[in-house]
């Protein structure tokens, strides 16, 4: 065990004992201090830093597959938003007769719609274990059939990046529809409790933050674990020189699938802490833009620094929060500013830049990131 | 197939066509390798040296023609992962190694070990492990720089780490592309004396365009010319033949 | 059956009729007159029959009148007048203004139900012989539909003096329509008749037969139920041009959004996720004009795409330049880097347009020769949508021509195909550089331009095209523009065809699913260049 904590840097060994003290002190804050202390946390504020490490958790998904393995997935929003659904499912059975229609089994929406019986996908999401194996299940299944095809295929890169996009784009049209019966436009709402707590409440609040810090904690630890380990070592070889590697023996779309897998998963289970938190899940958490912006979190944070990730997704959302608030109008200006500037001035992130090891190589000039460091002939796979 | 009724040659190569959108790139090659042999190959631009490595390794299928590996293997079937754990190395005309792993971690990398991605992620260093690093990174002058990022080593080095990383993987066969492209005259020396003291056990292919180089390995040598095999034989002999003096001069 | 008779008569009267001497026509026209001043039912009846027969040519303008409820009469004068539309009582014996009437004095003559269809039939017989070939022709179509027995002698007669052969054609249809439905008709007549339903092939045409199918047995049945077979087949390749054509409608649009994107990614390999908002923005550039034409000089207004075109191209591909200028010469090589600064960039226009026009859509208006329709075979072709397929064709073989023909186009590929080759010949790459990405984005802005007609002008236009352009590039295979003209217009019949089964959304989901298959098989798309050049 000591052998293996060694493996975790500094960077990270200070941002998992951060995020511990922070999941005893925010709910301490929020409920043990009277309302008009100077250091009582209104609910409100739970909430929204609550939210933030849940971008947080898929910021770090997002960097263990982009940086680490190289591959840009602009998709992960997909993974995010499905975990959310299957937390939505479950809290949504939880509503029972509580909803405006009263019915024990169907959600409001379904009798809007004049459904007349649940369908089979949500048969089962009344347990709470069966929710939380889809949580798991569904993202997982997702990328691995996914990843399955393109890796297999060796489709890298850009082209890697643009069918990712396509893919949540896809399931963006999909979940608008109000007969995939997963709510529509308006998607899942309204929730009442979970587990038998409410989930408006300022004690389940505080809980469900709590569990997000040390699961956000945990995941760091692990990846941390896995990026150390000669596993993680073979992703950078991949993310380096593709074929290099493949040549001393690797087989590098299981690798690339094995890390896409664990990434989805991880971004599921983002999307499920979140939804309970937010109060809402809908089809527009698939939206492209969603996804891209989780990896400008990644950039801005530092790829390759799995720390970095969770930095920059808290900033970049902190500051969503403050010009969505303050300046509604310049808040997109300064993301598109952000995403210009990070790409040319700042390639290592804020972690890469008080950091003295490097982190990423500078890419080569003029040739492919994963290709370009092979010799001339690369041969397309049409062509075998 | 039986082993026995094939071949005895440790790579055999027969009638292998490979075209590109109507270009030729191979045209009925054939070659045969002995076990332990060192080959040299040399040949003008275009003529079809580096597809020949991608056909070897995988990369390339070709549209016609036969390879054989260890007189039973069908290179033509199997992945560029499956050919590498058979034991064919290939070194990168340009040097490639992963810049941002150090140079031990890059042997490491290459070191013969369980390729699977359960055995990288959960498995134990076998005890030997760090005598065998130790061993190449002595062979291939590397040792004082373990803890560099490869990234930050000379154009020489780089070459030296990348054939290290090969001789981790300890493989029969050695494809190595132009190793001294880009070297000093001592390095190119030291590169020499390296190769041949790795030809001593194992089985080695060089593509080379440097004359003087090629003369220093003093193998036999095969002359490739628009993809297919122009003569066979000594460099003296080779270099006499009025083909090759053409091929090389003529144009 | 009784009203049939009588028109039966009618007509059979008619046709001798035109056979006699004016003096007799003009007696029997006076007498007819007169049976609409008894306001009895039976002698309208008998009046309309007879006016019908007479031949005058105020006939038909009375009966219209009739059945117009603009026919008056005065029963002390014995008179019948028609109110025009002022209500002014005309003399409808002479149709000259009838001084001193007043229109108190005046009743209408009534109808019944018995009697409109007596008026019906009468005006169809009348109009059949209408000197206006319009006319003609509605009253064919009218019998067609109506099928008359009683109309038939009128036909005949109508068939027999007819010159224009599509009018003829369709006075036969109707006589056709007729006879077919006629139960006492000789059945080879029948079978006849119906051999020239048959041969119209139109809906109607189907819901004839199909009446004449269920009624009838034998050979009769068999005729009709062989012909709507043929018209179903034939209807049915009819919807699929129309759906083709609809197709190459969509494909032309996801050509003009995608040929841009064919420049700047398939030919330089520049991941341009903005490419949107240039065809956005020569969408807002059309508005801009529309807007200072409409204010300064409307007359113009015909013209106002012809000078947004240009002027969209010029200033997207200025844009273009300029943000190959300031941001993507220092990224080339990175293309991930490149896709998020890009994407940035696309944030700030959406939001820069949004600030300055605010985020509703915004009205373009289209000008003459873009609105309306015409029908072709059985296709209905809007102009707007063929100028679009028009002008994305013009552009894709103007953009050829660059290509092949300039020598700016010479340079540009031979900086895509030896960067370093092109450089020691003295080619200056980097301005070649900036004017191949100004000339995708110029062109993505006059894209903007077709696409202001048929979408909506918002600063979220060029979200929508972003991802469907690129499908169309990828699949199409980089750097082939003749792919991406395919990989288009497949992509738009696809998804016109898929649409009937799987509705919009559900095939646009699938097309996704398809094209993210096929890349995975191919991932150099339908055209792939293969060989060492493509990744040397």
């Amino acid at each position: 065990m000591s052998q293996l904590l060694t493996r975790v840097d500094r960077r990270a060994h200070i941002a998992i004992l951060l995020l511990i003290a922070i999941a005893v002190l925010v709910p301490v804050l929020a409920l043990a201090t009277p309302p008009r202390s100077l250091f009582h946390l209104p609910p409100y504020l739970v909430a929204l830093f609550g939210k933030y490490l849940c971008f947080a958790l898929l910021a770090v998904a997002l960097d263990l597959v982009w940086g680490y393995c190289g591959i840009l997935s602009l998709g992960h929003g997909a993974f995010f938003a499905l975990g959310g659904y299957c937390m939505g499912m479950y809290l949504m059975r939880q509503i029972g007769t509580r909803g405006v229609y009263a019915d024990p089994i169907l959600p409001d929406f379904m009798v809007f719609l004049n459904m007349k019986a649940l369908p089979v996908t949500w048969w089962g999401f009344n347990h709470f274990p069966y929710a939380l194996l889809m949580i798991v299940l569904v993202p997982g299944v997702l990328a691995f059939a996914f990843g399955w095809f393109a890796f297999r295929s060796r489709v890298t890169g850009v082209y890697l990046s643009i069918i990712t996009q396509a893919m949540t784009y896809a399931l963006l049209l999909a979940f608008f529809r109000n007969d995939m019966g997963f709510g529509g436009n308006n998607g899942l709402t309204d929730f009442k409790d979970i587990l038998g707590f409410n989930v408006q409440s300022d004690a389940t609040r505080a809980a469900l933050f709590a569990i997000t810090a040390i699961v956000l904690a945990a995941t760091l630890l692990i990846a941390q674990l896995i990026v150390t380990s000669k596993f993680g070592k073979v992703l950078i070889a991949i993310r380096d020189a593709e074929s290099r590697t493949r040549f001393i023996g690797y087989r590098v779309e299981n690798y690339k699938l094995a890390v896409f897998t664990l990434s989805a998963v991880l971004a599921g289970i983002a999307g499920a802490l979140y939804v309970p938190q937010v109060g809402i899940i809908n089809p527009s958490e698939f939206a492209p833009t969603n996804s891209i912006e989780a990896v400008i979190w990644v950039a801005i944070g530092g790829r390759g620094t799995l720390v970095g990730g969770a930095l920059g997704a808290v900033l970049v959302n902190w500051g969503k929060t403050y010009f969505t608030g303050a300046l509604p109008e310049y808040w997109l200006f300064a993301l598109g500013l952000l995403f210009i500037l990070v790409t040319l001035f700042l390639p290592q992130g804020i972690v890469g830049l008080v950091s003295r090891r490097r982190t990423i190589p500078e890419a080569p000039r003029g040739g492919d990131v994963e290709e370009g460091k092979v010799d001339s002939a690369d041969v397309p796979a049409a062509a075998r | 197939m039986d082993q026995a009724t094939l071949t005895r040659s440790l790579l055999y190569l027969d009638g292998i066509n490979v075209t590109f959108d109507g270009y030729k790139a191979l045209r009925g090659l054939s070659l045969t390798l002995e076990p332990g042999e060192m080959r040299a190959i040399i040949g003008p631009n275009g003529a079809g040296k580096t597809t020949m490595m991608d056909v070897i390794t995988g990369k390339t299928r070709p549209d016609e023609g036969d390879v054989y590996f260890g007189g039973s293997q069908d290179l033509t079937q199997l992945d560029e992962a499956t050919i590498a754990e058979l034991g064919i190395g290939r070194k990168f005309q340009k040097p490639t190694v992963f810049e941002s792993h150090t140079v031990e971690d890059n042997i490491l990398l290459a070191l013969k070990a369980p390729r699977k991605a359960i055995a990288t992620l959960f498995g134990r260093a076998a005890a030997d492990q760090q005598s065998r690093i130790d061993r190449i990174l002595e062979t291939v002058r590397l040792s004082d720089h373990r803890d560099r990022f490869a990234a930050d080593l000379s154009h020489g080095q780089k070459q030296w780490l990348e054939i290290g990383m090969l001789l981790a993987q300890d493989p029969k066969l050695l494809l190595v592309d132009e190793p001294v492209a880009g070297m000093t005259d001592s390095e190119t020396a030291q590169t020499a004396l390296l190769l041949k003291a790795i030809a001593e056990d194992h089985s080695v292919i060089v593509v080379e365009h440097d004359m003087d180089f090629v003369r220093e390995l003093g193998v036999k040598v095969t002359v490739l010319h628009e993809g297919s095999v122009l003569a066979e034989g000594p460099l003296e002999a080779v270099s006499a033949d009025p083909r090759v003096v053409e091929v090389y001069l003529g144009r | 059956m009784r009203v049939r008779n009588i028109a039966a008569l009618l007509f059979l009267t008619f046709c001798l009729c035109t056979g006699l001497i004016a003096n007799a026509h003009a007696q029997s026209f006076e007498e007819a007159l007169a049976g609409f001043t008894t306001d009895e039912y039976s002698d309208t009846d008998k009046a309309i029959t007879e006016l019908a027969a007479s031949g005058n040519p105020r006939a038909a303008d009375i009966i219209g009148a009739l059945q117009d409820g603009r026919l008056y009469f005065n029963t002390d004068a014995k008179k019948v007048y028609i109110k025009d539309k002022s209500d002014v009582p005309q003399d409808a014996a002479t149709g000259t203004p009838a001084s001193g009437v007043s229109a108190d004095d005046l009743s209408p003559v009534r109808l019944n139900n018995r009697l409109r269809r007596t008026v019906d039939a009468a005006l169809g017989g009348l109009t059949l012989l209408s000197n206006d070939p319009g006319r003609r022709f509605d009253a064919a179509q009218s019998v067609f539909k109506s099928r008359e027995e009683s109309a038939l002698s009128a036909l005949d007669t109508a068939i027999g003096k007819e010159t224009d052969p599509r009018i003829k054609r369709a006075l036969m249809e109707a006589r056709a329509a007729i006879l077919a439905s006629k139960t006492d008709a000789a059945e080879n007549v029948r079978l006849g008749a119906i051999e020239t339903i048959r041969a119209r092939g139109d809906q109607d045409a189907l819901g004839l037969l199909s009446g004449i199918a269920a009624a009838s047995e034998g050979p009769l049945r068999n005729a009709a139920q062989a012909g709507i077979g043929a018209i179903q087949a034939k209807l049915a390749l009819w919807n699929n041009l129309q759906n083709v054509w609809y197709g190459l409608s969509l494909g032309s649009v996801l050509l003009l959004a995608a040929i841009g994107l064919a420049i700047t990614f398939g030919v330089m390999g520049i991941i341009n996720m903005a490419h949107g908002e240039m065809v956005m923005i020569g969408a807002y550039t059309t508005f801009v004009v529309q807007e200072y034409i409409r204010s300064h000089n409307p007359a113009l207004f015909g013209m106002s795409l012809f000078i947004a075109i240009p002027l969209a191209f010029v200033v997207t591909g200025i844009i273009g330049i300029a943000i190959e200028r300031s941001i993507i010469r220092f990224l080339y090589g990175r293309p991930l880097e490149t896709l998020l600064a890009t994407f940035g960039l696309s944030l700030i226009l959406q939001q820069a347009v949004r600030t300055i026009f605010g985020a509703n859509n915004r009205e373009v208006g289209a000008p003459a020769f873009m609105s309306g329709t015409f029908d072709f075979g059985g296709l209905a072709i809007t102009y707007g949508r063929m100028w679009i397929i028009a002008f994305a064709i013009i552009v894709f073989i103007a953009l050829q021509l660059v290509l092949r023909l300039t020598p700016f186009g010479l340079r540009m590929r031979a900086v895509t195909q030896n960067r370093r080759m092109a450089s020691a010949m003295g080619i200056d790459t980097n301005r070649i550089d900036a004017l191949a990405f100004g000339l995708g984005s110029g062109i993505a802005g006059m894209a903007g331009v077709a696409l202001s007609q048929i979408d909506n002008v918002s600063p979220n236009l060029g979200q929508s095209y972003i991802i469907d352009s690129f499908m169309v590039v990828v699949f199409g295979g980089v750097g082939n523009l003749w792919g991406t003209l395919v990989a288009a217009m497949t992509l738009g019949v696809a998804n016109k065809f898929l649409e009937p089964f799987a509705g919009a959304v559900l095939g646009k989901i699938v097309l996704l699913i398809f094209i993210i298959l096929f890349i995975q098989k191919r991932p150099r798309g339908l055209f792939a260049l293969k060989g060492r050049a493509v990744e040397a």
